[in-house]
């Protein structure tokens, strides 16, 4: 079967059912949006939880102190608007009404990345992970698929600390785990700040996070069947805290490690694969791939994507220069 | 509480500012000043908060929006018995959660603020929580008038008034003056009033240093049912001290030795009638 059949559901609607779930249990829950219901794929949840919504229009610094003052009440508060805006405009209550505050508010940065490919710079978030390492108090992370985003939304609404997770609106496989696999994985329990090996493998490493592990999957099933090679991959959905044991350990056999996510690669998961693995002596060979210091060229995600290498053709190409240099 | 023991506790909290900020070398004084009456009054006479309810979620909240004042609030909450007064000997020190700025460190505070315009939309949440579970919670926050050109707070504006937090009592540190210059010079907000009223809350006017006045406009909250409530306080930048009052430089000036000795003198027990 190929990978393409097999994606059916955008992360973000597993976001909105799983919250629809969570909610026909706790009245604690409460929904934060800002115009944002639509792209959020909220308005289901809007119709059947009405006292469990808030709009507050297009006002994101108001929408993230609004969601500080929530928390601070005990309520169980998801805050969600685009990624764009939600970890740019309103970054100063994100650092200081949240974080500083210490309001466990969920942030939700939905359309991630550069999903709203054709809409240009203003609509793409490929800062977030960087600004938020740099913050104090608050875990980033970035799922997969939708088996991913289903046990993190979960998990996060009883997290007692600030949580930063994005995804984006294009369908995802079901469980990455489930596909292309050339041996069996350990079936381990997703958990907020543990990496996910999604494929063993014994010449390289993938070390990706998001939407841009896909293209590692797609990849790797190229690499064993046209050239032999062996890819592991790690769905390093948490970006902080880092899984640094497993990176450590996944270094270990001194084989290359490239680094993949749909973020600059100024300031995200690549830089703190890099600073993790010099500082502790590893010398393997490492790239890190994602969208250069330049002013994005514009397409739809896919073809920013192939532009930058981040899907299969160019992923090879990564691959078999670092093998064979 | 009769009013005498009100006013009293105002002089005894401004000689405490200035002794901390004297001590410490740093702090807002002018402000600190000019808002402490409002804060006498509402720990004093208006919010149902203590060191005993403190855990409580019926508890009252207040978020001091501008944080810089923290002088004030720190005398008030040390007053209440939140935590012991000689704490504020470490003031602004090395390693001293008595930052210049609230933390919630330090018990009685709700909220880390310092930013400026982040105060109303926390409280604008919190008060929205309260609506939810059918509280009886209300909650307060005090504003600098500099502060007001922030974006953030008439962004919560328009969200409170839409929401109907009638629960909410928003009170503007009206001294006119902020760091650089007065308002109306670096960014003026008159008609202050009218835009407030416009935005759909219910606004009243109150000489922020006269503690009846305070009292009872803040016993008959809210001032209309159904609108958040603002309360513009009229003040004066260094109230209480003759050479700081309206004097730009008290922003975050420090009294020398001899203008602290004539601050306290100012502030003698036997100077009330000064007030």
């Amino acid at each position: 079967m190929e990978i393409k059949d097999i994606l059916k559901k955008a992360n973000l609607e597993v976001f909105s059912e799983t919250l629809q779930f969570l909610a026909e249990k706790d009245k604690n829950i409460m929904v934060v949006t800002s115009d944002s219901r639509g792209s959020g794929k909220l308005v289901p949840f809007g119709q059947k939880f009405p006292e469990q919504i808030v709009e507050v229009g297009i006002a994101e610094q108001n929408l993230v102190g609004v969601a500080a003052g929530l928390a601070s009440m005990d309520k169980k508060t998801f805050a969600v608007s685009p990624a764009c805006f939600l970890t740019a405009r309103s970054l100063e209550q994100i650092k200081n009404d949240v974080c500083y505050s210490d309001n466990a508010v969920k942030l939700i940065g939905i359309s991630a990345g550069v999903s709203y490919g054709a809409l240009g710079s203003t609509h793409h978030s490929l800062h977030d992970f960087a600004v938020l390492r740099a913050i104090n108090n608050i875990s980033i992370v970035a799922p997969a698929d939708n088996y991913e985003t289903r046990e993190v939304i979960k998990q996060a609404t009883e997290f007692q600390m600030p949580i930063y997770i994005r995804f984006g609106k294009k369908a995802m496989p079901t469980d990455l785990k489930n596909i292309g696999q050339n041996e069996l994985v350990s079936n381990e329990n997703f958990q907020i700040g543990k990496g996910r090996v999604i494929r063993n493998g014994s010449d390289l490493t993938f070390i990706a996070t998001g939407e841009a592990v896909l293209p590692c999957v797609e990849t790797a099933k190229i690499l064993q069947d046209k050239h032999q090679i062996s890819c592991k991959i790690i769905s390093m959905h948490t970006i902080k805290p880092l899984d640094t044991d497993l990176v450590l350990a996944t270094a270990s056999n001194e084989k290359p490690i490239i680094t993949v996510e749909e973020h600059s690669i100024n300031g995200g998961l690549g830089e703190a694969v890099a600073a993790l693995l010099f500082q502790n002596g590893c010398r393997n060979k490492f790239k890190i791939i994602g969208l250069p210091d330049e002013h994005t060229v514009s397409g739809s995600q896919n073809e920013i994507f192939d532009h930058y290498g981040i899907s299969s053709n160019g992923l090879e190409k990564t691959v078999l220069n670092m093998l064979n240099p | 509480m009769i009013e005498t023991e009100l006013k009293e506790k105002s002089r005894v909290y401004r000689r405490k500012i200035l002794k901390y900020i004297y001590n410490a070398k740093a702090g807002h004084t002018g402000g600190s000043l000019s808002i402490i009456d409002i804060l006498n009054v509402l720990y004093n006479r208006i919010m149902n908060v203590s060191p005993e309810n403190f855990h409580s979620n019926l508890r009252d909240r207040y978020v001091q929006s501008k944080g810089h004042c923290v002088e004030a609030l720190y005398v008030v909450l040390a007053d209440k018995g939140f935590f012991p007064e000689d704490d504020l000997l470490t003031l602004c020190q090395y390693n001293s959660p008595y930052i210049g700025h609230p933390t919630k460190y330090i018990k009685g505070m709700e909220q880390n603020t310092g930013g400026l315009g982040h105060g109303l939309p926390m409280c604008s949440g919190m008060a929205l929580a309260a609506k939810k579970d059918n509280s009886p919670v209300k909650v307060f926050t005090v504003l600098g008038d500099g502060e007001m050109a922030e974006g953030s707070n008439w962004e919560a504006m328009m969200f409170a008034a839409h929401y109907k937090l009638d629960n909410l009592c928003a009170i503007l540190d009206y001294n006119k003056l902020q760091i650089t210059a007065p308002n109306a010079e670096v960014m003026g907000l008159e008609p202050i009033d009218k835009k407030l009223e416009a935005f759909g809350w219910a606004v009243k006017h109150v000489d922020g240093h006269n503690l009846e006045e305070l009292t009872q406009t803040l016993k008959n909250l809210p001032f209309e049912t159904g609108k958040p409530s603002f309360l513009i306080a009229h003040t004066v930048k260094g109230k209480g001290v003759s050479y700081m009052e309206n004097v730009l430089k008290w922003h975050h000036g420090v009294p020398t030795a001899e203008q602290f000795e004539q601050a306290m003198e100012e502030l003698a027990a036997d100077s009330l009638s000064n007030f």
